[in-house]
């Protein structure tokens, strides 16, 4: 694996901040970093992308959460975390003293929420950059996901840009539940996001038989897993082609370095890998050594030659 | 009162301390598998972890083989780890427990363990008392050598609802006192654990459970009621059992009196008794840390 690593060169960025690995942990789907610890090196990946924080501590929905479901799974977690006072006392200088490379996702429910966030991120040792994760209901508008309107997508992220530390690009995670993702990537980005995470979970719904009530104490869940790859693949190849300067991290049941490669070749220049590490905690490491392995059996001497090679 | 409903005075239990080994993955050969009753036991070739284990700990398998459809980690309790050894006990009834009680000597399967907090030990000789629902009693087996090789005498109430049920009830004869309940009478004394505790609580220190929530709750309440500390390992489902997924979360008092949503994994398994609120399991009460940015208000 060392002899297929010097031969591609895997260096990638997130906007302007370069990154050693193409392959980063996805939001929620790997904490604050520290319990994968004993399991890969959290220096050698592309990122830990932390799990979304909100200004105050939350508790997170009742259980049960998780319903398993055909080649992944639904869960409705709530963003349950320690709020940013717990993020910059605790996580993130445990991941800066080892080195590791904080994307940190924010989360809120109204515009002033999500600024306040990234006002607070400025400057803080380890924190590459921030994915804004507008997936959540915005008060101020009936409880509508920001994500799924693109004005409201664009108002976060643009006072989220204007707020931030000029040295962290600003990413906008994007849902798949829209009708049009192509018209919200292009909102935000004009609103200044500097490259776009995709896809966000869909929303579903799992029905106990024996009981015939939904499974989750939050009803619906978001799905999550293989199960998702071709809808988040499809997502990355519209917003690629749409807009192909703008830098995508790709997510959406990535399992191993072949998934991995076509969401490279459909246009992502960094990927997240989410549920995968539920099942195999080693996934984000070994998805980097089979992407390299994959492109160099492909005859690339770097990843940025396969960034969208499916479109040429 | 602060935390847990009900509770008066000061709580019996400290948390559980975090194990002292870090835990492993690993691809393990299964060296030997027999049936049990309702069960399989599986012995697997796992010298790394069988060396990190305590008692009280578990493993997390992946399920299916490298194409499974079903991702999610199934996690079972170490009922016994020495000699390069790991041993468990599968009880079959969805999907995932079913492939792993399929399981053949010379099949390998991917585990990583030890994991969670184990069983914290009383003070040298302090009489113990066990109580294992189940499949649970398999949990209780590395407690039970652990305690005799530190003076403790024990004692062991094995339940379940019926004889096929019991796990585990050998190896812990060989170290303890064993009673054994089953609901229908077809082995030992017919009823529940908690009806065989009672002749027993006074004359221990400390209660040690694992098995059913709804027996957790119910010895966990007698040993309160009897004024003794209580230990209890929790089977709640997991997705990844390494603390990243948030699923599998319960609220629990804390050191400093307030309720969290701990997660079972890494928190747990086992946790003080008194400190599991089982009555809000399922629901988000006000006074849990963070329920009010979820838009729960005090009453």
């Amino acid at each position: 694996m060392t002899l297929v690593d010097a031969a591609v060169d895997m260096t990638t960025a997130l906007g302007a901040a370069p990154i050693p690995s193409p392959v980063l942990t996805a939001s929620g789907c790997s904490a604050f970093g520290q319990e994968l610890d004993p399991f890969i090196d959290l220096t050698a990946i592309g990122a830990v992308v932390t799990k979304s924080v909100q200004l105050r501590a939350r508790s997170g929905r009742p259980t049960p959460r998780m319903a398993e479901t055909p080649s992944g799974m639904l869960n409705s977690i709530g963003l349950q975390g320690p709020g940013i006072d717990g993020l910059l006392a605790d996580d993130l200088p445990w991941l800066a003293e080892r080195g590791a490379r904080a994307f940190v996702s924010i989360a809120g429910t109204r515009v002033e929420d999500f600024a306040e966030l990234a006002q607070r991120l400025r400057g803080v040792p380890g924190v590459l950059g921030l994915e804004v994760n507008i997936s959540c209901p915005n008060v101020e508008s009936r409880g509508e996901v920001f994500a799924c309107d693109p004005v409201a997508a664009s108002d976060v992220v643009a006072a989220v840009r204007a707020a931030a530390d000029p040295a962290q690009p600003v990413y906008a995670k994007l849902s798949p539940d829209v009708t049009d993702i192509v018209s919200v990537a292009r909102a935000v980005t004009e609103a200044g996001a500097d490259g776009l995470s995709m896809i966000n979970t869909l929303l579903g719904l799992v029905i106990d038989p024996d009981t015939m009530k939904p499974v989750l104490g939050g009803v619906t869940g978001g799905l999550s897993g293989p199960a998702i790859r071709p809808v988040a693949l499809r997502c990355v190849w519209q917003v690629h082609q749409a807009l192909p300067e703008v830098p995508i991290l790709g997510m959406g049941g990535i399992r191993d370095g072949l998934d991995a490669l076509q969401f490279v070749l459909a246009g992502a220049s960094a990927v997240s890998v989410g549920t995968a590490v539920f099942n195999d905690p080693t996934a984000v490491a070994r998805v980097h050594e089979e992407l390299a392995a994959a492109l160099a059996a492909r005859g690339f001497g770097s990843l940025r030659e396969a960034v969208g090679y499916a479109h040429r | 009162m602060t935390g847990r409903r009900g509770q008066v005075g000061p709580l019996l239990t400290s948390p559980a301390p975090r194990a002292t080994h870090r835990p492993v993955q690993r691809v393990v050969e299964v060296a030997r598998r027999r049936p049990v009753g309702a069960y399989v036991e599986l012995v697997l070739a796992a010298p790394d972890i069988a060396e990190r284990s305590e008692p009280g700990q578990f493993v997390a398998f992946a399920v299916g083989g490298p194409t499974s459809a079903h991702l999610l980690r199934r996690s079972i309790a170490i009922a016994g780890a020495g000699d390069g050894e790991v041993t468990v006990v599968v009880a079959p009834h969805g999907p995932g427990s079913t492939w792993l009680a399929a399981l053949q000597a010379g099949d390998t399967v991917d585990v990583v363990g030890p994991l969670g907090r184990p069983y914290p030990m009383p003070a040298d000789g302090t009489p113990a008392l066990l109580v294992g629902g189940g499949y649970g009693a398999a949990a209780l087996v590395g407690l039970a050598a652990r305690l005799r090789a530190a003076g403790s005498p024990v004692t062991a109430i094995c339940g379940a609802a019926s004889a096929d049920r019991l796990s585990s009830v050998e190896e812990l004869g060989e170290l303890a006192e064993v009673v054994v309940t089953t609901d229908d009478g077809s082995a030992g004394r017919q009823g529940w654990v908690t009806d065989a505790m009672a002749g027993v609580l006074g004359r221990v220190g400390v209660v040690y459970a694992c098995g059913p929530m709804g027996m957790l709750r119910a010895v966990a309440e007698g040993a309160t009621a009897a004024g003794l500390p209580s230990y209890v390992a929790v089977e709640e489902s997991m997705a990844c059992g390494v603390g990243v997924c948030m699923t599998c979360v319960l609220p629990v008092v804390g050191e400093d009196g307030r309720t969290r949503f701990s997660r079972s994994c890494t928190e747990g398994p086992v946790f003080g008794g008194d400190r599991v609120r089982f009555a809000d399991v399922g629901a988000l009460p006000w006074d849990v840390v963070g329920a009010d940015a979820m838009g729960v208000v005090a009453p």
